[in-house]
């Protein structure tokens, strides 16, 4: 069948199934919105700005176990669509965006809306092409997808000039796809799998430590069976959170630098780790000369051989994928017959539930000012845990990645990597948008939620019925801790002025918004916010200007360093 | 400490800023990067030269075997291995300089390509020593310009590297 090369996109996407397109349209993709509109079964999403195109489409990857897609124009659209795909990035989510660009004759001639796509995106892209020919394009698309999903997932880039979207040719999908310079490893090494749980049964001091790659790998099942079978203590990063179940007693919360004391302790004195899909960043471990400092074996089970001995030197490796390798583990200790030693892990137990008694997590409510860390508990406890929560960047990110307790995966999206304010609302347009049914909560503060603001207006369009907790504060609350900590409480730029009043600013959108001032309200406002199923709701809580997130380990510091409270300042 | 690096990758527009953009964004030194196709067109080969810790050499080639286009990285300098280099120089001779200048280009079995009443052009190959060594000889009051290829690097009997 002859097609234009518009056409032969939207086929594309057709064929690999893909529901929701989020872009923008401008002169570059004319025609390829032309070919969108012929057809009714790839739906697009019109957002207000490409980044939120592209975070949109990236939420909705992270909240299902797809390929999120983005479509923009040349030029200004593609560097708008920059922010999203550098978070996409960094956080290993599987994407494709496809850019317009001018006609192959005009390239390089500083044309209208003209900008190396192909150059400004190559260091935040796993891939990306630009397609000269029109007989390219579909099995461009082809390893597209196939790049996204497959080895470490990241978003992929198709740059297709203008007249390329114009010209005819016959089309035909191909059913596969083989690169020669492209073979990830899926299955792990049976004798580095064999090591490493000789290893855990013969630990003394055992933790174990999972990370985003559990959640992008769909392993949560997997690890599951593994901590219980073993019975060790288990921690989940932020981007790992809902990897395992937090409400489980096994779970010690999140490590890190806002991680909990628990975690923390049982991390840094384990003798054996055993880290999953995790990457032992720098928000994570703290100092690794710190973290080096204790003697102890490392496991490492990551699809990136890159990941592996980058920050910490490992013993043993296991390059695969995370599923695959969890399913080898759990086998090798079902047929056989040796378990971890009971005496061991009871004593090691005994330590990690006296480091729990610290409650780490406890804070000071208060009857007259609405306290975040409350916020968060009752929003856990009205949705039943069961809610789809995204978040901006800042303290009301590491509240909710606290108090929130994530017993699924693919619940909690956060920009972990990049750290990209913003991302909040068009990840909820995303998850809404794959799970029509579910209650979808944005939880954000007064300074990200107006980095992309403007899609009130996409989610009034879309009927999305989105529940924003905005935890307003007044302050860029994690800037303001910072100086507050370390620069001598000069409060540099760090204050909200002239804000917005958000109810009023949700109403001229068509949505509905509360303003609510007292701890007595919280509880009832959210109810009320969740039980209107077709409304967004735009919750504005005047919180305490000047809590702080706790536990805090300080940038550069070691992970047993932690500040637990106010008090320890 | 220096380690020479070749690896294959798909000629495709693009492949080289892949590899070069990927030292610079992550703080490597590239000392030299010689890059051509091979006797299969659809495939070039690259040597880079570069210094690093081992934590960092391995880094290296881990990344560099991420880049989708890359199809195989070899560290060379880990075992025996052949290094060469071109390297083309003017220099002046004119006078007792140009008998001197001929001299010196034979005792380093270069070879004059070019040759005008005023400068000699002198083509010489060897690893990047000896090129080093041919510069400390001459004058170097005498050189005009100097051009160097950058190393190409090939490892000794059964080490091959290919598809």
């Amino acid at each position: 069948m002859v097609l234009t090369g518009a056409e032969i996109v939207i086929r594309c996407l057709q064929e690999e199934k893909v529901e929701y397109v989020f872009g923008y349209p401008g002169g570059a993709v004319l025609f390829i919105y032309d070919a969108l509109f012929n057809q009714d079964k790839v739906r697009h999403v019109l957002v207000r700005h490409e980044q939120a195109a592209v975070h949109a489409a990236d939420g909705f990857a992270r909240s299902t176990e797809t390929v999120g897609v983005a479509l923009v124009t040349s030029g200004p659209g593609a560097t708008n669509a920059i922010t999203g795909i550098a978070t996409a990035y960094c956080d290993s989510i599987p994407m494709v965006i496809i850019s317009g660009q001018v006609p192959t004759a005009a390239i390089g001639q500083d044309a209208f809306q003209e900008v190396d796509t192909v150059g400004i995106t190559r260091p935040c892209v796993k891939h990306n092409f630009l397609v000269k020919d029109v007989r390219d394009i579909a099995t461009t698309i082809k390893k597209a997808f196939y790049l996204a999903k497959t080895g470490r997932p990241g978003p992929v880039l198709v740059d297709i000039p203008k007249d390329v979207s114009m010209h005819k040719c016959e089309f035909e999908y191909p059913q596969e796809v083989s690169m020669r310079s492209y073979n990830p490893v899926v299955k792990g090494h049976q004798g580095q799998i064999r090591k490493a749980v000789q290893l855990l049964l013969e630990a003394k001091r055992p933790m174990i430590y999972t990370g985003g790659g559990v959640v992008l790998s769909d392993a949560a099942e997997q690890l599951t069976k593994l901590t219980r079978l073993l019975g060790f203590p288990i921690t989940n990063t932020l981007m790992g959170l809902g990897g395992y179940p937090a409400s489980d007693r096994q779970y010690l919360g999140m490590p890190g630098m806002h991680g909990t004391y628990e975690a923390n302790m049982a991390m840094h004195y384990s003798d054996v780790l055993l880290a999953i899909g995790a990457r032992f960043d720098d928000r994570v471990i703290g100092d690794p000369a710190n973290f080096a400092e204790e003697p102890r074996k490392i496991i490492h089970v990551d699809i990136d051989p890159s990941s592996i001995s980058k920050r910490v030197r490992v013993d043993v490796p296991i390059v695969g994928d995370v599923k695959e390798v969890l399913e080898e583990m759990i086998r090798q200790i079902e047929a056989s017959s040796a378990r971890p030693d009971a005496e061991n892990v009871g004593t090691w137990w005994k330590q990690v539930d006296e480091w729990r008694r610290r409650d780490c997590m406890k804070f000071k409510n208060s009857d007259e000012i609405i306290k975040p860390q409350f916020v968060i508990q009752k929003l856990w406890e009205v949705t039943g845990g069961e809610a789809f929560v995204t978040s901006d960047v800042g303290q009301h990110q590491m509240w909710a990645s606290q108090y929130y307790r994530f017993d699924k995966p693919r619940r909690w999206l956060n920009s972990g990597g990049l750290g990209t304010m913003g991302v909040g609302l068009p990840y909820a347009m995303g998850a809404q948008l794959a799970h029509p049914g579910s209650p979808v909560a944005c939880v954000t503060g007064e300074a990200s939620i107006q980095m992309n603001i403007q899609e009130l207006s996409t989610c009034k369009q879309f009927r999305l019925p989105i529940k924003i907790v905005n935890l307003n504060n007044r302050y860029l609350g994690m800037v303001r801790q910072w100086q507050q900590l370390f620069h001598g409480e000069r409060y540099s730029e760090s204050y909200m002025d002239s804000l917005p009043d958000f109810a009023k600013l949700a109403e001229s959108y068509g949505h509905v918004g509360f303003k609510i001032e007292k701890p007595a309200d919280v509880e009832g406002a959210l109810r009320e916010a969740f039980g209107r199923k077709n409304d967004l709701v735009f919750l504005d809580f005047q919180i305490d200007q000047t809590e702080n997130v706790y536990p805090m380990v300080q940038g550069g510091k070691g992970l047993t360093e932690m500040i637990l409270s106010a008090e320890d300042l | 400490m220096r380690h020479v690096i070749s690896l294959l990758i798909e000629n495709e527009s693009g492949a080289l800023s892949r590899v070069s953009g990927l030292f610079s964004a992550r703080g490597y030194n590239i000392e030299s990067l010689t890059v051509a196709p091979t006797e299969d067109a659809s495939m070039s080969r690259m040597t880079i030269v570069t210094s690093g810790s081992d934590d960092i050499i391995e880094q290296i080639t881990k990344q560099l075997n991420k880049l989708v286009e890359v199809i195989k990285v070899v560290d060379i300098s880990e075992s025996a291995h052949i290094e060469r280099e071109l390297m083309i120089t003017k220099v002046r001779a004119t006078g007792k300089d140009r008998d001197e200048m001929k001299r010196m280009a034979d005792i380093f079995r270069a070879r004059v390509i070019d040759v005008t009443d005023t400068s000699y052009v002198i083509e010489l190959t060897g690893s990047q020593s000896k090129l080093d060594a041919f510069i400390d000889a001459i004058d170097p009051a005498l050189i005009l310009e100097i051009v160097r290829s950058g190393v190409c690097g090939i490892g000794r009997g059964d080490r091959i590297l290919k598809v």
